[in-house]
């Protein structure tokens, strides 16, 4: 069961003004959930303070009903998968270095990281003897966030956490990586950040959209498209012209 | 003089720089990844060494005579002077180089679960590395032409050379002491030029 909710959760810096404020979130295990919204609206927010990179300045945030306060955020994070956007793969570390970061940490023996490195690669249509031993910086943006994706995975986290993590790649990069994404997910819960309104009805089941620091939509995804909720009419129609 | 003198001094020369360099190395960054934790501090403490920077080096060789256990006559107290001159460029290229690691792949690390100590070891320091490395390049070279005004407070080094010379009005003997601080500093500087290049890659 990996659940995450917790009553008034706002996040902001001492004085700042506050960046999320009330917010009451309660995601089911092995649900998938889009958080959308406008640049700035606290949707990264809301997803950074899952796993605790970033605090609550009040309110509490509570995963597998445990609050985060008084859980180990280092075991908790190499249990949580995330992908951002433009990978974050170390630059210095082979593709292989890179996919068996968790597996390190967590002090599995080489021949099961690489066995694990290369099933989930070969599912990413990734040859492993090929990339194994090369550099980020040779890679293009796709293969980048394949191998960003990889990582993530490598352990099979419960909890995805993911931040527009396809925004910069070209849209038939984006599709064919969303649909990796689908089909690797398995029964992990995943909670998606993301403005695109098409990536979000394709990878969750359930759309959040956040406005200002506050939720003003949370319905089920095929319901998102009928809201009355001005911004979520504004997301319908935007999407609908750039279609 | 003779050669086996020149080979000497210059042997004295190079141990007071390595030295110096050696300690503020060990001294500098460390403080300089202390300053990328404590933003207020960190104003402080760069401002402090970008000080000792500015004051004249015979001046500053002078100044810390009288001081205690550091000053007095000798390379002692030359082996101090330099040791303050290489901090600026080695903490300020430290804070500079951690500073610069993309705020994306320290995000990846810290969402991955790194504990500080291992985000500093494994991603933060390898990334500054040939920031850090170009910092220490700049204060062995400018602390191999600094040295050379060890000599005016009995530290010895080529300055010896170079100080009688003047004193003599010996252009050779000058130049027994000009040239190979010349020379030394060009193949420092090339040197710590290739491992920077091959720490890029």
């Amino acid at each position: 069961m990996s659940v995450l909710g917790g009553p008034p959760s706002a996040g902001g810096g001492a004085g700042a003004p506050l960046i999320l404020r009330d917010v009451s979130l309660r995601i089911a295990a092995a649900e998938s959930v889009a958080l959308i919204g406008r640049s700035g609206a606290g949707k990264t927010t809301m997803l950074r303070l899952m796993n605790g990179i970033v605090l609550p300045t009040s309110g509490t945030v509570l995963v597998d009903g445990v609050p985060l306060a008084e859980s180990d955020l280092i075991a908790l994070r190499r249990r949580t998968g995330m992908i951002i956007q433009g990978s974050g793969l170390f630059p210095h570390r082979t593709v292989y270095e890179n996919v068996g970061t968790v597996p390190r940490l967590l002090g599995w023996d080489d021949a099961k990281t690489r066995d694990a490195a290369r099933t989930l690669m070969a599912k990413m249509a990734m040859a492993f003897d090929e990339f194994e031993k090369r550099m980020p910086r040779s890679l293009s943006g796709g293969e980048q966030q394949r191998v960003g994706i990889a990582r993530a995975m490598i352990a099979n986290p419960p909890l995805m956490l993911c931040d527009e993590p396809f925004a910069a790649l070209d849209p038939i990069v984006r599709r064919e990586l969303q649909e990796t994404f689908i089909a690797l997910r398995s029964d992990a819960t995943i909670v998606f950040v993301t403005h695109d309104l098409a990536e979000a009805l394709r990878v969750a089941e359930r759309i959040v959209l956040v406005e200002r620091g506050e939720i003003v939509v949370d319905c089920p995804a095929r319901e998102f498209l009928q809201s009355k909720e001005p911004m979520a009419r504004r997301f319908v129609e935007s999407a609908m012209v750039a279609a | 003089m003779t050669a086996a003198d020149i080979l000497r001094v210059t042997g004295e020369h190079v141990v007071i720089v390595l030295i110096a360099v050696a300690v503020a190395i060990a001294a500098g960054i460390p403080l300089g990844v202390w300053c990328t934790r404590r933003a207020a501090a960190s104003q402080v403490v760069l401002r402090a060494v970008d000080v000792v920077q500015t004051i004249p080096s015979l001046a500053l060789f002078g100044l810390l005579i009288p001081i205690p256990l550091i000053g007095g006559i000798g390379a002692r107290t030359a082996i101090v002077a330099l040791i303050l001159y290489s901090l600026l460029p080695i903490v300020r290229s430290t804070f500079t180089g951690i500073r610069g690691v993309d705020p994306a792949v320290r995000d990846a690390g810290v969402a991955l679960g790194l504990t500080p100590r291992q985000l500093l070891f494994d991603v933060e320091l390898p990334l500054a590395m040939p920031t850090i490395v170009s910092g220490i390049r700049i204060a062995v070279v400018a602390g191999i032409g600094i040295a050379t005004i060890a000599a005016a407070i009995g530290g010895g080094g080529l300055g010896t050379f170079i100080f009688r010379g003047v004193a003599m009005v010996d252009t050779n003997l000058i130049l027994a002491g000009a040239i190979p601080a010349a020379l030394l500093a060009l193949v420092a500087d090339l040197l710590l030029t290739v491992v920077e290049r091959k720490l890029i890659r």
